[in-house]
């Protein structure tokens, strides 16, 4: 077990490299940072000062292993546009994401696991129709355009929530939180169905499709014929059953949901981790831009690793296959 | 009811109308596509950042609400004779929000961090100018060379305490390529109308009155709260829900909506920003055409004949919906006296044709063109404008519209000025001709001085040089219009340029802000009214 951890860990450290060899190329192409940091009348003297002082007027080997060096050590720099730590910033604006990633995951499988259940028990009522025909709309319809419609329907015509913001928000320790305010609730309602709606649809056709695949199984047939109730038969035997799945699913695509919600945070201006990145490849931010892709490989693998951890805890067919690889 | 019921009543609404009110504090919303990036006032000369500071720092000069220069922290000021030494007398009692009071050693201290490295504001000051204290509250300029538009851009110079600079060991301003965080881009401590109570960069900025402001109070405000907006929709979207009072920019195809909303409307006018085309006309040899071995923008008739072809009204009423102002010079009608004695040569394309084929291009030719798409109005859809129109006269245009990131890395000098044809929009920063003939229609042939490095396409006329080196020292105002005015005749008669417009303002107000819009496009809230 400790062998395979410390393969994996080994795995991870790869392919953080390779994000940070991928991201750093990428930087390229990316446009000229010194001109967004100056206005357009500066003499070129000046840029040119500007430039070396960002070290960027070095030769691309040796930026690239001062990057590395510093990426290793944890050090991402300044940002170029707000002259502040790139690891303070990312500290404050990480709680705006997670938060949003928190609900929206919590809407998507709350709903989910709803409407499939009942649509994959009464396939043929009204109601499973519509939530077959919401869930289409779900899948294709993209992000941002939900986002908008969200926000002229229910900010601007009906004027019951806000389009934008986090609300206010209370300080615990370093952390800042929207859920203890009434006006941070509110504010977090838009934005999370906008990122969540398209888990809530995935979620919703898995369940739907195990659910009828297993109201067809033997054992639920044994279990009818026990005399059991139809409730115990569906909830307690039925769906978590479905639900191993939607676990695999729902950890998986906790790192998209984070890794993602720049286009929700954009929409809604919410100010995370995501918004902090777009504005980083609007203004060639390249601190930022590095530091956060790192930030996002770092959660992806992370996740990754733990899965494949609880695997082998929940499944002991697997552990054989580890001890000896193949 | 009883009578004495009713009296109570009366008395007791009145009383609570009377104290309810006072004690509502008026809060003011505002939000920016762009951002507030650092509060130092000598990190970033941008508009937007400049107006956001002008809340809270002062010049020694102000600009009114028709951008003429009026006293600030100087309250009068005296030119000697020669032209070589300016007096300022500093306005007295004037504090700083720490209370620190302001006197001569911080203006002299700002001039010096204004003209350190790492300042964005060099130009505000000329770097030979020598600051001389001569008591608390006066100061002498003394200049190697006569100035007359020395205090043009001093509006935006802000003034910041010495004392307080040292003690948070910000006296030098923070660079852009700081490597340690700075206390100035996060705290600020001016003398203006409001001070600055929270920055949050990219989320949140959070002003507060000044009571003890020492100029007279043409706001009602409390508090501003300042958001950055990047997307138009929610930008929008939170003007017409009331959540934002005052939003900059309205994109031009949702002013029709705002203005029809029963909440807020749109403000429009002319901006100072000049839209042009530029040619490359230094090459032997053009970086991006088919014609191989000459340059075709050397010669005046096809700069000519792609003037003519270009259909203005076509792009100010399809491409800008109306809000543009044609402009037949480099510089904004508000920003020089004489600028009504120019007019745009008509759109003509046969005579276009004509010219074409007299210059020996009676076939056209292909020439690529580079042009901004997230940086002016409509940018990208005037280019492509522009290659429709050109092509009917025979131009084919390869269009390489790409994000302001790459596009200025690509044409400014960084970049080498890699470009045939282009599309640039120019503010002049003094407000004043000289800088335009100085940075944009200069010759750039001596590598020494900085003329010119905004000539991207290095239009050259030493007797325009020559007119503008005599409208910097020129310190009779008739005279200096009259220079201008014939340096700016040698342009147009070359064809130097294309200009194309004035893009239009648009910003979104509540009905219930009452704001003054100033041409330069930025938004000072302390000429606001909220009901």
């Amino acid at each position: 077990m400790v062998a395979f951890i410390i393969r994996r860990v080994l795995q991870a450290v790869g392919v953080l490299f390779a994000v940070g060899i991928i991201s750093f190329s990428m930087f390229r192409f990316a446009g000229d940072p010194v001109n967004q940091i100056v206005s357009i009348d500066t003499p070129a003297a000046q840029r040119e000062e500007v430039r070396r002082s960002l070290g960027l007027s070095d030769p691309v080997p040796v930026q690239f292993t001062r990057y590395l060096i510093n990426t290793v050590r944890g050090d991402f720099g300044i940002s170029y546009q707000f002259r502040q730590p790139i690891s303070d910033l990312l500290a404050e604006r990480m709680p705006a994401t997670l938060e949003l990633a928190f609900c929206a995951t919590v809407f998507a499988v709350a709903f989910g696991i709803l409407m499939g259940v009942y649509s994959g028990l009464r396939r043929e009522s009204f109601l499973s129709k519509l939530f077959q025909t919401l869930s289409l709309i779900g899948i294709s319809l993209p992000t941002f355009l939900i986002g908008i419609l969200l926000i002229y329907l229910f900010a601007v015509t009906l004027g019951w929530l806000p389009s934008y913001g986090r609300g206010d928000t209370v300080r615990v320790g370093w952390w800042t939180t929207g859920f203890l305010t009434l006006s941070g609730l509110m504010a977090l309602i838009l934005p999370s169905i906008t990122l969540g709606l398209f888990q809530m649809t995935l979620i919703m056709r898995i369940v739907r499709s195990e659910m009828l695949e297993v109201l067809r199984t033997d054992y639920i047939k044994f279990a009818r014929a026990r005399g059991l109730t139809t409730r115990a038969i569906h909830f307690g035997h039925a769906l978590k059953n479905t639900l191993i799945p939607v676990i695999t699913i729902v950890g998986l695509q906790l790192g998209s949901v984070i890794a993602f919600s720049i286009i929700t945070e954009t929409v809604f201006q919410w100010p995370g981790m995501g918004l902090l990145f777009v504005q980083a490849v609007q203004n060639v931010d390249i601190p930022i831009m590095a530091a956060y892709l790192m930030l996002v490989a770092l959660i992806f693998v992370m996740i990754n690793l733990a899965v494949d951890i609880l695997y082998t805890v929940v499944d002991p067919r697997l552990r054989s296959t580890i001890r000896q690889p193949v | 009811m009883t009578i004495r019921a009713k009296v109570l009543a009366a008395a007791a609404a009145a009383f609570l109308v009377g104290t309810a009110l006072p004690a509502m504090a008026v809060t003011l919303r505002y939000a920016n596509q762009g951002d507030l990036k650092s509060l130092d006032p000598y990190t970033l000369n941008e508009t937007t950042t400049n107006a956001h500071l002008g809340h809270i720092y002062e010049g020694l000069t102000k600009r009114g609400r028709d951008l003429t220069v009026e006293p600030g922290l100087a309250e009068k000021w005296e030119v000697s004779s020669d032209g070589l030494t300016w007096r300022l007398f500093l306005r007295k009692g004037v504090k700083f929000h720490n209370g620190n009071p302001f006197t001569a050693d911080d203006v002299v201290f700002s001039a010096n961090r204004v003209r350190a490295e790492g300042s964005n504001f060099q130009t505000r000051v000329p770097s030979d100018a020598e600051f001389v204290k001569v008591d608390d509250y006066t100061v002498d300029v003394k200049l190697k060379r006569p100035n007359p538009i020395l205090n043009y851009q001093w509006d935006t110079w802000y003034i910041m305490d010495k004392e307080w600079s040292e003690a948070n060991n910000t006296a030098a301003p923070t660079p852009a390529a700081a490597t340690s965080p700075s206390y100035s881009s996060l705290n600020a401590n001016g003398t203006g109308p409001f001070k600055a109570e929270s920055h949050q960069p990219g989320v949140k900025t959070v002003f507060k009155k000044n009571p003890d402001w020492w100029g007279k109070v043409e706001h009602n405000l409390d508090e501003i709260v300042f958001t950055p907006i990047k997307s138009d929709a929610t930008r929008v979207a939170a003007l017409l829900s009331g959540e934002v009072d005052v939003i900059e920019p309205v994109p031009l195809q949702d002013i029709q909506r705002v203005n029809s909303s029963p909440n807020a409307q749109v403000l429009t006018g002319p901006e100072l920003r000049t839209i042009f085309l530029g040619f490359d006309q230094t090459r032997d040899e053009l970086l991006f055409s088919n014609i191989k071995g000459k340059n075709p923008f050397k010669d005046a008739k096809v700069r000519e004949a792609f003037f003519k072809a270009i259909d203005i009204e076509t792009i100010k009423s399809r491409v800008m919906r109306g809000l543009a102002t044609p402009s037949a010079l480099m510089i904004a009608p508000e920003l020089f006296t004489y600028s009504k004695d120019f007019q745009r040569p008509k759109y003509d394309p046969d005579a276009a044709k004509k010219l074409l084929a007299e210059a020996g291009y009676a076939n056209g030719f292909e020439v690529g063109m580079d042009c901004p798409n997230d940086r002016y109005v409509n940018d990208e859809a005037i280019c492509q404008a522009v290659v429709g129109m050109l092509a009917r006269v025979g131009v084919k245009i390869n269009l390489m519209a790409q994000p302001k990131a790459q596009y200025f890395g690509k044409v400014l000098k960084s970049g080498n000025y890699q470009t045939s044809f282009y599309l640039l929009g120019w503010t002049p920063g003094t407000f004043d001709s000289h800088n335009v003939l100085f940075d944009i229609e200069g010759c750039r042939d001596n590598p020494a001085s900085s003329r010119g490095e905004s000539n991207l396409g290095n239009y050259c006329n030493k007797k325009h040089d020559e007119l503008a080196d005599k409208i910097l020292v020129e310190n009779d105002k008739a005279k200096r219009d009259q220079l201008i005015k014939e340096a700016f005749q040698i342009t147009a008669s070359e064809y130097g340029y294309i200009p194309l417009h004035q893009q239009a303002l648009a910003w979104g107000v509540s009905k219930k802000v009452k704001l003054s819009q100033r041409a330069d496009n930025s938004v000072l809230l302390y000429w606001a009214h909220k009901e």
